[in-house]
């Protein structure tokens, strides 16, 4: 069972968990940019080791994929935007890190408690590739709950992305039209984004999306 | 003929660590002050230190009790036996089987208990505030210990020291992001547990954030002789423990010919000195935090720990 293929295999996706976590750790913004782009590394060469491992090049185009837009031009793009929005020195206030993280460690927990019974049949790498992706998803989603800052919420959004084609790389045969379907939503959904970030500064002079919450039109004050 | 062997093997054990912790203590303060571009103490300072504290007239507070005066010899006897108990420069010494990880944890837990009556004994502020930020830091570092016990029990498949470092020795293990990160907690929970800089700075006496040295600021002469070379073997332990779990090549196992043992002493050593380098290098790197930034520190390491026990179970089943 311990060949080491699979522990290359598993050190790649443990990784990539593990770098969720720093993700939802870190506080300052440029730092949260780096260990992105690192885990886009991690997860592209994961991709790569299962295009390997399960002899299936077309893999090796995903992992490239991933690799370029998620390594490199998501990354850099933040960078900019990050700059012209004058807050790449800026020290989030990530809300009680210490229950986030906790949260976090309960969310994996569950993501193996619900993968076990699942994958009884399939070989061990596909269940551990599917814990470690519906981990990576969930923290991204508890990424995007807990932070305030619009940035840093896009990238538990592309973090969460991730987690989705570490997914679909240990399922076998996914075909190579989605792949490049997924990368390009990701990067006009970045777009968006990047517009979005704009326009939200533009009205109420942060990105800080706690700022929004007075628009709701929930907090009706006719009291 | 073999009993009287195994003992010499044990004895050498005791003594090695014994002796050579004020001199690992020694040579990280040496080179913390190279680094500061000091000239600093010459590396066997803390053995004359500890010559000249055992020599001067021991103080006491009027109101101290029978336990300010028992406590320093408590905290050094819990804290070689542990030390004895970790296997250094060779796997399966006589006193190995009597207690595994989780009972050397607690011998270092019970050393930490009495010093912290110690620090309250005498009434005064600084000792009290001492002993409650040494229980909340020790409250947060053991679970984050104890998963990393966990994780490496469950690779090796018991919490034996001695027959841990003998699995891990053949390498039969393999590559583990679990022990990985398991030594990334262990590195957390041992610098708290030293007092080592992030958390508290072993240097001073005169500063408001200090944990360690205000519990003990009242004590002199033999006293504060027992708990400096306490801390000196307790710094060596941690050497030993992360030697010996993560780094265990080099060790006597089964080969029993003098040879093999020389080796294993040189080797531990070398491991142990070499950390001794590499900790001061690290405490240059970073800045002293602030108290209420521990529990995130050591959250930290305890999410490692738990993560390197997850990650197990994923790869191995329930």
């Amino acid at each position: 069972m311990h060949t080491i293929g699979f522990d290359i295999a598993h050190l790649l996706a443990g990784s990539m968990l593990v770098l969720s976590f720093v993700l939802l750790y870190q506080d300052r913004i440029t730092a949260v940019l780096n260990v992105f782009a690192l885990q886009a590394i991690a997860l592209s060469l994961s991709v790569a080791w299962q295009a390997v491992f399960q002899d299936a090049p077309h893999l090796l185009v995903t992992a490239g994929v991933a690799f370029v837009v998620k390594g490199i031009i998501i990354p850099t793009a933040l960078h900019r935007i990050v700059r012209r929005l004058g807050i790449h020195r800026e020290i989030e206030q990530v809300l009680s890190a210490g229950p986030t993280m906790l949260t976090g460690l309960g969310l994996v927990a569950l993501s193996i408690l619900l993968v076990m019974p699942a994958g009884e049949s399939v070989s061990v790498l596909v269940r551990e590739d599917l814990a470690f992706a519906l981990a990576v998803i969930l923290l991204g989603l508890l990424m995007m709950i807990t932070r305030r800052n619009a940035v840093t919420q896009i990238v538990g959004f592309m973090s969460l992305e991730n987690g989705l084609v570490l997914a679909a790389t240990g399922a076998k045969g996914m075909p190579l039209v989605v792949e490049f379907s997924v990368a390009f939503s990701i990067l006009i959904a970045f777009i968006v984004f990047g517009v979005f970030v704009f326009r939200i500064r533009e009205r109420f002079d942060t990105v800080d999306v706690s700022a929004l919450d007075q628009f709701r039109g929930e907090r009706g004050d006719r009291a | 003929m073999a009993l009287i062997l195994e003992l010499a093997g044990q004895t050498v054990q005791m003594f090695l660590v014994l002796a050579v912790a004020p001199l690992v203590l020694g040579v990280t303060r040496k080179i913390k002050a190279r680094l500061l571009r000091r000239i600093g103490p010459p590396v066997w300072q803390p053995y004359i230190d500890l010559w000249k504290l055992l020599h001067k007239e021991a103080v006491l507070a009027h109101n101290a009790s029978w336990l300010y005066r028992v406590a320093p010899y408590l905290v050094f006897a819990t804290t070689w036996v542990a030390a004895a108990l970790v296997p250094t420069y060779a796997t399966n010494l006589m006193f190995s089987w009597s207690a595994d990880l989780i009972a050397i944890v607690a011998l270092l837990a019970t050393g930490r208990f009495a010093l912290a009556l110690a620090g309250m004994d005498v009434g005064t502020a600084f000792g009290g505030i001492g002993s409650s930020r040494e229980m909340m830091i020790s409250s947060l570092a053991e679970p984050a210990m104890l998963l990393v016990v966990f994780s490496v029990a469950l690779i090796a498949g018991t919490t034996q020291l001695s027959s841990i470092a003998a699995t891990f020795v053949d390498s039969s293990v393999g590559l583990r992001v679990s022990l990985g990160l398991a030594m990334f907690a262990f590195v957390f929970v041992a610098i708290a547990e030293n007092a080592r800089i992030p958390i508290d700075n072993p240097a001073t006496h005169l500063e408001l954030t200090m944990v360690h040295e205000a519990m003990v600021l009242e004590y002199s002469g033999r006293h504060l002789a027992m708990i400096e070379a306490a801390a000196a073997i307790k710094l060596v332990l941690y050497f030993s423990l992360l030697a010996c779990l993560f780094l265990p090549f080099g060790m006597a196992t089964i080969d029993r010919s003098l040879d093999a043992l020389a080796f294993g002493v040189v080797t531990y050593l070398a491991k142990i000195f070499a950390l001794a380098v590499l900790l001061p290098i690290g405490e240059t790197a970073v800045a002293k935090m602030r108290v209420f930034r521990y529990p995130i520190f050591l959250g930290g390491a305890f999410a490692a720990g738990a993560l390197a026990v997850f990650l197990l179970f994923v790869s191995r089943g329930f």
